[in-house]
Parts: structure tokens; sequence; C-alpha cells
């Protein structure tokens, strides 16, 4: 027990330490991570995740390292998991706090995050190769995707809401569906 | 007494801010026009760290808040505040989720979201492209690491390190 908890610490303390930005830019660390790797939760399930997180308070990052964590060892679980995604936090912040004033200015430490910001992009877009290849297989699901994107970029709707729509939008296909039958 | 009204400020915060972390920094201008914690000025320099070091952006943005209201133990006592929100009600959402995993219409609904949160990952995409891909050289090495993912398929950590260090070689 003691193990595996560790093993969960240590794994979530991996995954805050190498995510850089938001929630959506750790998706491929966790895919690499939670999916391909351990198999904590299949790829349906870590999107679904994302869905949750979007309409749910607080941080996506946290929601979904409280989520693995009770899925696999209960409270004690969803407490250790979020200890070990916050602490690098923590730690790295406190010492820029106290002691690296400067850290933001560093040419070093600029052209450092310059790299690691086209590595980002490059891993989303990765990701989401494999991703669309699996989930927008019929046309329900193509129309779904566009109509996000659009309200995304046009209205610039908020995420929360775009979930929502979606939802509803799925909930009719499905009993359109259900009645043909 | 501190200690309280930040981990009030920050339960608040991780109560309310919806989505993602940068969802957060209304609430902290709030927080710095309330409070004498820290200046807005000072914030600004808060998000331009918080967006360029390891950790999701909010929990960065509480813990360095927290440290300047009060120290260390400000720094866990607002990190701690923003992240409990989150930790009860996903438990919650876990046992509801075990409970209505068979039914068909939750899987339905959940299977329509999917392509709308993959337009959302399309979309982070996007925004950080935009600030990232500056220039020739910078598309360039966007293509080469993609490449490379698509082929290798090795851990994404191994592809930041290398690109921390391109950026520093090429002086991007």
């Amino acid at each position: 027990m003691i193990r595996e908890l560790w093993n969960l610490f240590a794994l979530f303390f991996k995954i805050g330490l190498f995510t850089f930005g938001g929630g959506y830019a750790m998706l491929p660390l966790l895919k690499a991570e939670l999916v391909n790797k351990r198999r904590f939760v299949n790829e349906q399930e870590l999107l679904d995740l994302y869905s949750i997180g979007q309409c749910t308070p607080g941080i996506i990052a946290i929601n979904v390292a409280t989520f693995i964590g009770y899925r696999q060892k209960g409270v004690c679980g969803a407490i250790i998991t979020t200890l070990g995604m916050v602490l690098p936090s923590l730690v790295i912040i406190v010492l820029i706090a106290s002691v690296l004033q400067n850290f933001a200015d560093n040419r070093y430490v600029a052209y450092a995050f310059a790299g690691i910001r086209i590595c980002v992009a490059a891993l989303i877009a990765d990701v989401l190769f494999d991703l669309t290849r699996k989930n927008i297989q019929n046309w329900q699901n193509t129309l779904i995707f566009i109509g996000a994107l659009v309200l995304l970029v046009g209205l610039s709707l908020s995420a929360v809401w775009i979930v929502i729509i979606a939802g509803m939008t799925a909930l009719i296909f499905s009993e359109v569906r259900r009645r043909r039958k | 007494m501190i200690y309280l009204l930040l981990f009030f400020e920050f339960f608040k915060i991780g109560l309310f801010a919806i989505g993602g972390g940068l969802v957060t920094v209304p609430f902290l201008f709030d927080l710095a026009e309330r409070y004498d914690w820290f200046t807005t000025a000072e914030l600004a320099d808060m998000i331009a760290v918080s967006e360029s070091t390891p950790g999701p952006i909010g929990v960065n943005m509480a813990t360095f808040s927290g440290f300047k209201a009060a120290g260390i133990s400000g720094a866990v006592t607002a990190t701690f505040g923003l992240v409990l929100p989150s930790v009860i009600i996903m438990i919650m959402v876990a046992k509801l989720m075990q409970r209505y995993s068979g039914n068909t219409r939750t899987h339905d609904i959940l299977g329509g979201i999917r392509p709308a949160v993959l337009a959302l990952i399309l979309f982070a995409g996007l925004q950080i492209g935009k600030i990232a891909l500056t220039g020739s050289l910078e598309v360039l090495m966007f293509a080469a690491l993609l490449s490379m993912m698509r082929i290798w398929k090795q851990s994404p950590v191994l592809y930041l390190g290398l690109a921390a260090v391109l950026g520093i070689a090429l002086k991007l």
C-alpha cells in the first residue's frame, strides 16, 4: 500500500514538474504516462476527464490528479496525487520568489522557454493526430468538432459553454437514433 | 489570521474558477485591489513567471501570491486552499462516474463531448503556436520535433529537454 502510494506520488510529481503552461499543455504528458505507460485510464476516459474538468470548479490539472488518485487508491490516493502535483510548483516558485528573483529575466532561461513552447505546440499537434483519428469517425462527431471550433474562434465562447452545448447536441443525436430503431 | 484569510480567499478561487488556470487571473487582480498582499504590477510579473516555470499555471500563481502575502507558510496555505474544492468535488464526481458508467445516455453524451474537447485542445495548441512560432527557424524546429514524435514515440519529457537545449543553442 505504502509503496503504491509512493509510486502515485512520484508519478504526479513528475507530471507537475514537466507541465509547462495550462491544463491542455499537459495532455500529451498525461496520455504518455497514464494511458500508454501505466494504463490507469484509456484515451476516451482521459478526454472525458477534460470534459468534466472543464465544467467543474478548480484547475483541470488538479481535477485530473485527484480523479486518477481516487480511482487507484481511494481518498488517500486522491490526496497523494494532488500533493505530488502541487509540490514542484511550491518548491520552484518559493525558490524563485526568494532567491532567484531575476529568473524570468535571465537570457538563457528565456531561450530555453522559447524552445519549450515550440515543443509544447508540437506535442499537442502529435497527440491531436492520434486522438482525432480515433474519436471523430462519424458525421455527428465531425459536426460537433467543427461546430465547437466555429463557436470558439468565431464567437470566443468560453470552454464551459462549448462542453455544455456539445453534450446537449450529443444527447439529441442519441435520442433521434434511439427513436429510429 | 492572515493564513485563515489566505485559505478562505484561495478556497473561493478554487471553487469559482471554472476551467483552466488562467481563469484565476481576474480573481487575483481582485485580491490585489482588496488586500496589500501584492500590487497589480507585481501580479503581472507573477503571471509571467508562472507561465515560464514548471507546474500548472493556476497552482503556480496561488503559490506565488501566498508567498508574497505571508512567506512559505502563506504559499502552502494558498495552494492548499486552491486545490481543496477540486479534491472534494472530483471525489464526488469519481463516485458518480462509477455509478453511471453503464448508462447508455451518459455514454452517448460523453462520446459527443469528446470531439468538442478535441476542438478545445486544437484551439489551445493554436494559441501556443501563435506565441511560439515567430520565425522560420521556429517553424523548422516545430516540424523537426513533430516528425521525431511521430516516428519515435518517445516520452514527452525527452522532447521537452531536447527543445530547451535547442532553444539555448539556437538563441531563440
